[in-house]
């Protein structure tokens, strides 16, 4: 059985509170920055956790695709998430 | 089977080269098909390290060359490392034969995105072989993995593989030989989804470039649920969220992250002592059986006092540097690293610095070169460099033989405030004030000459690993490797030069002299001794003689040197150390031909300062130029370090005065 996660509407990953899932909608933004994050797996559809955030709260944890990546709460704003629950 | 494949003679060389996303088990494979037949070296220009070695195999005669590509998790060019082995794959790289074949490894326990690097190696013109690695740990994370079923859908051959355990070495070979020999291989590999061409039409700018990752993921995802079966557990927290529910804690995690980095000095600073003093008595020891055993004369005093003394006066900080490396090594094989970079990097990029700088900049409290040869873990350059030019700052172990004979001469035995020694807040001060001066410039820097917009952190938190032993050590023994190398080279030849500037020209010797006189009096008529005597009007205003001139000179040998120096100049024979109560004597009594004092505390502080800041270490500069490839930056850094030395001392000893201290 599959834990449900609980989910709340939010624009952009950095918005999505600690624990909660979302899905991907798009990666804003040109550059390394939304490049990397795609080639790590940050594409549309993908369902995506925030797991922590650092102690100073930047940056984040996240859970996709069976790994965990870190990133800061600046890129994290360029990944906007649906606002619908999984 | 095998045999229809192969040629019959002639051309049984293949070339392969190991592909696979950093933590996949690719360094590992590697070690074990090639053994100790590794050549490690750099790609021209950059620090990406070069490593190829041979696969032998029994059972086959045929000469297989690996080269182990950096750890990649894209081929799109965006990072050094993905150039290169974007070059070495397309046979762009000099040196180097374009490879036959490549051999990806692929994690199954993450196998979706170590599918991406999969697909997209599979669009060249080049045979592709999948070395299946992790299937244990997909297991325990309740994953079942069809890997025939794999390698039907991606059209290329799949060998799961257990390299611990040596479990499919045999089968990947056999996979390896076959298509590298298949004719017309690699022609038409692309994945179907990708051979559209309306998606590759569109290539041009971010758009198209995102849409094409976007299809490559598509094309993975389809894979992915043919191929993998996930079991009722999968979804459970793995024992690395549980590890890391600790050790990235907000709280226990910093807790935790300031043990482990105690606990690496504690060991860089106190286990090292042993065997650095060890060393220490062996070339002292060496260097007098040397010296009595030859005849005397010029050859003999250069192999002594320039050679041996000075290289080693650089290697006795080999097992500073050794075990430096050792617990670097484990840190980042055991997956811990990352967490470090994670906690910290909110605190570094503060400074413009990366959260991967914090440990490079820590090590260097030991020794700068280590430190610098540390930041290779940071892949944006200006980052690096920016660690790099600041890392010197960080008091090393080199300079407490100075500050401590500084403060045993004149703030001994006092205190502040009746209980706090004078002699331990100086020796903070002299850290804080190192540290405080990285973080400036590192902060005037990025915004300056290193201006750029902050690198991407994206970064993974790789699963914790026990470290491998192997991986560990020959990670260790390969960069002390390269220290030892500096010293057997470039170093020689400075310690040579410094030597001759002391040695010549040769005073005539005074009759009834004591040895001791005689060599100060040696140093006197130097090159060195002349030197020291022009500084005297540029390092006066810091309250600095031409002696102090002369020590200053010597130790950019290393720093300690000054301490050595400072007990020829003084007469006090060579045996003088920051403990010994002759030197301090000579120190505190030296007097100018007007009759005052040369040394105030004041000169001492002034001379603490200067040290804290000064590039006052041939070996710093050497590795710099080896990690920067530049002698452009190792003149700025040695010019930026010394103005800035030059600057404080003045105002430490100027500033004393007018504020009425002596």
């Amino acid at each position: 059985m599959k834990p449900i996660n609980p989910v709340r509407a939010a624009a952009n990953l950095a918005e999505l509170e600690t624990g909660m899932t979302a899905v991907v909608k798009q990666v804003k933004g040109k550059g390394p920055v939304a490049k990397r994050l795609m080639e790590m797996g940050i594409v549309p559809g993908v369902k995506v956790r925030v797991v922590k955030s650092a102690p100073f709260g930047d940056p984040i944890e996240l859970r996709v695709r069976g790994f965990s990546l870190a990133l800061r709460i600046s890129e994290a704003r360029k990944v906007e998430i649906m606002e619908k629950a999984v | 089977m095998l045999e229809k494949v192969l040629p019959a003679d002639g051309d049984r060389r293949i070339v392969v080269a190991l592909a696979g996303n950093p933590n996949a088990g690719k360094t590992t494979l590697f070690n074990v098909i090639t053994g100790l037949r590794q050549k490690v070296a750099n790609y021209p220009g950059v620090t990406v390290e070069r490593k190829e070695g041979h696969w032998k195999f029994a059972g086959d005669e045929v000469e297989t060359l690996v080269i182990d590509l950096p750890g990649l998790y894209s081929l799109d060019a965006t990072s050094t490392d993905e150039v290169i082995a974007r070059d070495v794959i397309q046979g762009g790289m000099p040196g180097l034969p374009k490879p036959d074949i490549v051999v990806v490894v692929a994690d199954a326990s993450n196998l979706e995105r170590n599918l991406y690097l999969v697909t997209q190696l599979s669009e060249f013109r080049v045979p592709v072989v999948v070395a299946l690695t992790m299937l244990d740990i997909a297991a325990k994370q309740d994953l079942v993995i069809n890997s025939a079923k794999l390698a039907e859908l991606l059209g290329i051959p799949v060998v799961p593989v257990n390299v611990k355990q040596k479990i499919g070495l045999k089968e990947l070979r056999k996979a390896v030989l076959k298509s590298a020999f298949a004719v017309g291989a690699g022609n038409d590999r692309i994945p179907a989804t990708l051979k559209d061409e309306s998606i590759h039409l569109s290539l041009s700018g971010d758009a198209g470039a995102n849409a094409v990752i976007f299809e490559r993921y598509r094309f993975i995802s389809d894979v992915y649920q043919q191929v993998v079966q996930a079991g009722a557990h999968s979804e459970h927290p793995t024992f690395s969220e549980k590890i890391d529910r600790v050790l990235t804690h907000k709280f226990f995690g910093l807790l935790i992250l300031v043990s482990v980095l105690l606990v690496v000095f504690q060991a860089i600073f106190s286990w090292a002592t042993l065997p650095m003093d060890l060393l220490d008595v062996g070339f002292g020891s060496f260097g007098s059986y040397v010296g009595s055993s030859l005849p005397p004369g010029i050859l003999t005093d250069l192999l002594v006092d320039g050679v041996i003394a000075g290289v080693g006066a650089v290697l006795i900080f080999l097992p500073q540097i050794l075990l430096l490396f050792l617990f670097i090594s484990i840190l980042e094989d055991s997956g811990y690293m990352a967490r470090a970079a994670f906690l910290l990097d909110k605190l570094m990029s503060r400074f413009g610095l990366h959260g991967k700088a914090f440990l490079p900049l820590m090590s260097s409290f030991a020794c700068a070169i280590p430190g610098i040869m540390a930041t290779r873990t940071i892949e944006n350059k200006r980052d690096r460099l920016a660690t790099i030019l600041i890392a010197p700052f960080m008091s090393c172990s080199a300079r407490l033989p100075v500050y401590a004979l500084m403060i045993a001469a004149f703030f001994s035995g006092q205190s502040i405030f009746g209980f706090i020694s004078l002699g331990a807040v100086l020796m903070l001060a002299m850290y804080s004030l190192g540290i405080a001066v990285a973080v400036l410039a590192a902060f005037v820097f990025k915004k300056t000459i290193l201006k750029s917009p902050p690198p991407p952190f994206v970064m993974e938190l790789p699963p914790y690993r026990l470290p491998n032993l192997r991986t560990v050590l020959q990670n260790m023994l390969s960069r002390s490797w390269l220290f030892i190398k500096r010293a057997g080279t470039i170093i020689l030849l400075i310690s040579m030069l410094l030597w001759g500037l002391m040695y010549f020209p040769r005073a005539a010797s005074i009759s009834h002299a004591s040895p001791e006189s005689q060599s100060a009096f040696q140093l006197e008529q130097s090159f060195a001794g002349s030197l020291g005597k022009t500084l005297e009007p540029v390092i006066e205003p810091l309250g600095f003689d031409w002696k102090i001139g002369v020590a200053i000179v010597a130790s950019f040998a290393a720093r300690e040197v000054l301490v050595s120096t400072l007990s020829i100049i003084y007469n006090v024979g060579d045996e003088g150390n920051e403990e010994s109560p002759s030197l301090i004597n000579a120190i505190r009594n030296s007097k100018r031909a007007d009759g005052s004092k040369v040394w105030t505390p004041l000169t001492a502080l002034s001379l603490m300062v200067f040290f804290v800041l000064a590039m006052q270490c041939m070996s710093t500069l050497a590795i710099v130029r080896r990690e920067t490839n530049s002698w452009s930056w190792v003149i700025f850094m040695f010019g930026y370090m010394t103005v800035l030395a030059y600057c404080a001392s003045f105002l430490t000893y100027q500033g004393g005065k007018i504020l009425g201290f002596t």
